[in-house]
């Protein structure tokens, strides 16, 4: 395929020309152009619901645009649906995978591309083409292990290995990075690497200005559907890319002082808990919190974390010993559950505010009462007091900048970032005595993080206990007056912010100590 | 926002459902060489047109109004109940029970007795399906649905072995006394001169149906069991995140379910048979979730759509009487307003909310 050069630069692979795309009256794409140079990496940024999964989504034909033009490789392309696109030479990585947990990798990846009625011919195919791709991109995986025992990080491998049976000489990653440590998120770009060095093209769907930074050759930045800019990554900041993202300027670091911790609020020691999977999730947690500190707890997602956040929030029967104060609360049974929890000065901020902290249909009034909708003073006879909470909703809402300040919408129709506040003043203005954060920034655009973080020093600062889980290490370095780490149940160590890096946190997020330095990833295994 | 507005969320897509059924149900007729215009006429004027009439629509629909909020509770709590039949088959026996073997000096203290007899029996029904919900994960249309058979055959036994009067032929209670018998529409509103709602069964029981109505709203949508029954249907992690225990939540909305269901058997069984009989509920239970459905749960909704049913039932009865069209087509035509009220909502509300969206652009809400 011949390729007209534009002006003397490297031919290009994609070309987008001014698409655009609405849903209803949102505007989700506006006449996006993009020209993406053939082996090169190309990175997008933006905040949620900036349109970039929706850009993603129309060159793998998903969607179609309203209007706009495709060309790959120099021709105009019509994509009307994945089958296209992948005949196109696309190639798409989800951030959630779309693998059949009980295939081994070899079956994932002829599925939808065998050769002909029987498998025996295609799974032979497939496991020759599969050897060359592994020795080729450092993309090893076992072809006969079931994808179900697979770490995150090779499942990724997986379906890039998928996409690249089908020949796919551009490939599109959304959000890789999510559910990787460090270590794995290191792998995963020297394989991209690999892949540019053979000419492949990249698009890196992203966050995280700080992958852009590493591993992009040129970046572009969506707010609000429209493209801002499209820099070459070694001439821009992160500073600067931020502002294109937000359109002001924000703060990157969080700006606090000193922790000046008292004594334990929360003491955990010997907390074990088995799933109803009966498998062991928490194996033997013990830890303190302070008042007026944050402790950061890291991990890669799915090592306990979430099941730690689900026995302090008291909705999961455990084992062992927590004392809040000094005085122990029941782990089981009828005092148990998250009205005891908040009536002995526990608040949650919980991972998931979609199934969790809030209840969608329910309105920004509704859900500042939810949890402590049993609270006398909002109690009118047999009747709920509507009209006060609904009162007190607004001035919360207020209080904590959430846009719109209409407390009669349902929480559906507020932004991650809105909903996340109605979460957080719903918790912090109870004033408690412990407050369990979890993932307080997941989904959330960079403008609000930064006045959720404030928000969770402030209450630092105002000498309450804060345990903070987050899948981010960024966050947690950042926010945390001291870190554990959390790996398979257990916490493998503790350090001081000041005194770590994220190289020392990545190695312990992945089970590695000091003493067990010959097994670097367990999951590998 | 990408949706319609609520109100035609509410209004017109009932509406356009009803059109469409009333639509094919004509076909129906034309097919069989009737006229439908003649026949809804008929449906009309032996359902609305006289004191008669609607006193048998009111009658019916005082039925479904019990067993339309005994599904929308359940509804509300994410549960489907399908033994609303058996609850008021059951009900109907307490009912029986406070009537014949309690000797109460009036009408309105029997009422109140029968009332929570009725609920007390309908709600006692439901909650072993309940528990086994709550407690051992049994999935409650199934358990419910069994329900309904084992309350068929307990009340064939009761009937049959226990209540019936001896030498009796029919398996059916005797008579209750007369200081139960509750006021007909007909000794309410009748005068001499003007004999209003004559020889229909509607009665005092249709007052409760709409007490009913209103204390729904405010469970639901004002008491705080209401907002944790809400939310718990809404997302049973989020409950159990504040602390809402989902064994009671499901356990207390069932029971409310079946009382409600329970109810209805004052209408059948202490407002018109004055006996118990068996087959007594005629179907009104299955009926609850259609007009459910259609009253998207809430209690005036279900108001409505338990009118609409009331009036399909006398209208359908009319027409068997005065035409040539087999009685078989009426559950035809109701089962059409079923199956678009209910099983094929959403094929009318997607085309409609496309409409809304084509000319609604631009006036965002």
């Amino acid at each position: 395929m011949t390729t007209p050069p534009k002006d003397g630069n490297a031919p290009l692979a994609i070309e987008l020309k001014g698409i655009s795309k609405a849903f209803g009256p949102v505007q989700a794409n506006k006449n996006i152009s993009i020209q993406v140079a053939r082996g090169s990496i190309h990175g997008i940024i933006g905040e949620n619901g900036a349109g970039k999964s929706t850009l993603m989504s129309i060159l793998y034909g998903f969607y179609k645009a309203d209007s706009g033009e495709i060309h790959i490789g120099g021709n105009k392309t019509e994509i009307p649906d994945s089958q296209a696109a992948i005949s196109a030479g696309i190639g798409m990585v989800f951030q959630h995978f779309k693998l059949v947990q009980n295939f081994t990798v070899l079956e994932n990846i002829i599925l939808g591309a065998e050769d002909g009625p029987m498998l025996r011919p295609s799974l032979a195919r497939a496991r020759s083409v599969l050897k060359k791709l592994s020795d080729e991109y450092e993309l090893n995986v076992d072809p006969d292990a079931l994808v179900e025992d697979l770490s995150v990080g090779h499942q990724q491998r997986v379906e890039i290995l998928k996409a690249l049976y089908r020949e796919a000489d551009i490939l599109i990653l959304d959000e890789p990075t999510g559910v990787l440590t460090p270590a794995e998120a290191d792998h995963l770009f020297r394989i991209l690497e690999g892949l540019r060095k053979e000419g492949k093209t990249i698009i890196l769907i992203t966050h995280k200005l700080r992958e852009i930074m590493e591993i992009t050759d040129t970046v572009s930045v969506m707010r609000r559907g429209e493209m801002t800019a499209t820099v070459k990554t070694s001439e821009t900041s992160p500073e600067e890319l931020a502002e294109l993202m937000v359109g002001r300027k924000v703060l990157l670091r969080v700006d606090k002082k000193p922790a000046h911790p008292g004594g334990n609020v929360l003491e955990i020691e010997n907390l074990r808990y088995v799933d109803s999977a009966g498998v062991e999730r928490l194996k033997g947690i013990s830890l303190n919190v302070r008042a007026g500190e944050i402790v950061g707890i890291a991990g890669v997602s799915g090592n306990g974390q979430s099941e730690l956040l689900e026995v302090l929030g008291g909705y999961a029967d455990a084992k062992g010993t927590i004392r809040m104060n000094g005085q122990e609360i029941d782990l089981t049974g009828k005092h148990s559950d998250g009205q005891s929890r908040r009536a002995r000065g526990i608040a949650h901020v919980p991972e998931d505010r979609h199934h969790e902290g809030l209840i969608l249909p329910y309105t920004a009034w509704e859900n500042t009462v939810f949890g402590y909708h049993r609270d006398p003073e909002i109690q009118k006879g047999l009747l709920m007091d509507n009209a006060k909470i609904k009162e007190e909703a607004a001035a919360k809402m207020e209080r904590f900048d959430v846009r719109p300040p209409n407390p009669n919408l349902a929480a559906a129709n507020f932004s991650g970032g809105n909903q996340q506040k109605i979460v957080l003043a719903r918790e912090i203005e109870k004033s408690p005595d412990l407050l369990l954060v979890g993932q307080p920034t997941r989904g959330v655009d960079i403008g609000a993080i930064e006045f959720i973080h404030q928000q969770i020093v402030r209450l630092r600062d105002e000498g309450k206990a804060i345990l903070l889980v987050s899948v981010e290490l960024d966050e947690i370095m950042s926010l945390s007056d001291r870190i554990a780490v959390m790996f398979d149940g257990q916490i493998m160590g503790e350090r001081l912010p000041e005194e770590t890096d994220q190289t020392e946190l990545g190695l312990l997020m992945a089970g590695v100590t000091d003493t067990n330095k010959s097994e670097p990833e367990k999951a590998d295994a | 926002m990408n949706r319609m507005p609520a109100w035609a969320d509410a209004v017109l897509v009932p509406l356009f459902s009803i059109l469409l059924a009333a639509l094919i149900s004509a076909l129906v007729i034309l097919a069989i060489g009737e006229d439908p215009v003649e026949a809804f006429s008929l449906m009309v004027d032996g359902a609305l047109m006289r004191s008669s009439g609607w006193g048998y629509t009111l009658y019916y629909a005082t039925n479904f109004i019990f067993t339309g909020l005994c599904v929308a509770v359940a509804f509300h709590a994410r549960m489907f109940n399908i033994g609303g039949e058996g609850q008021a088959m059951i009900g109907g026996l307490g009912v029986a029970l406070a009537c014949l073997y309690i000797p109460w000096p009036h009408w309105t203290i029997a009422l109140i007795g029968a009332t929570f007899s009725a609920a007390l029996f309908g709600a006692a029904w439901a909650f072993i399906p309940a528990y086994l919900q709550a407690k051992r994960g049994s999935h409650i249309v199934i358990t419910t649905i069994m329900f309904n058979f084992i309350a068929s055959a307990v009340l064939n036994y009761m009937l049959v072995n226990v209540l019936r009067p001896p030498r009796a032929m029919d398996p059916a209670t005797g008579p209750f006394p007369e200081a139960t018998h509750l006021p007909t529409f007909q000794d309410m509103f009748a005068t001499a001169d003007n004999p209003l709602f004559r020889g229909s069964p509607a009665n005092v029981t249709f007052f409760i149906a709409v007490l009913a109505c209103i204390g729904f709203w405010f469970l639901i949508w004002r008491t705080r069991l209401g907002y944790e029954i809400r939310a718990f249907g809404h997302s049973e992690t989020a409950a159990k995140y504040a602390g809402i225990s989902p064994v009671r939540i499901i356990v207390v909305a069932m029971l409310i379910s079946g009382g409600l269901a329970g109810l209805m058997a004052l209408n059948t069984t202490m407002g018109e048979a004055e006996r118990l009989v068996m087959n007594a509920t005629e179907g009104a239970g299955f009926i609850g979730i259609a007009v459910a459905l259609m009253g998207r749960s809430h209690p005036l909704g279900v108001f409505l759509a338990a009118l609409l049913f009331g009036f399909l039932y006398q209208g359908g009865a009319e027409l068997a009487l005065w035409t040539s069209i087999p009685r078989e087509l009426i559950t035809v035509i109701q089962a059409l307003v079923i199956m678009f009220t209910g099983a094929l909502d959403n094929m009318v509300r997607m085309p409609l909310e496309k409409l809304f969206l084509l000319f609604g652009r631009g006036k965002r809400t």
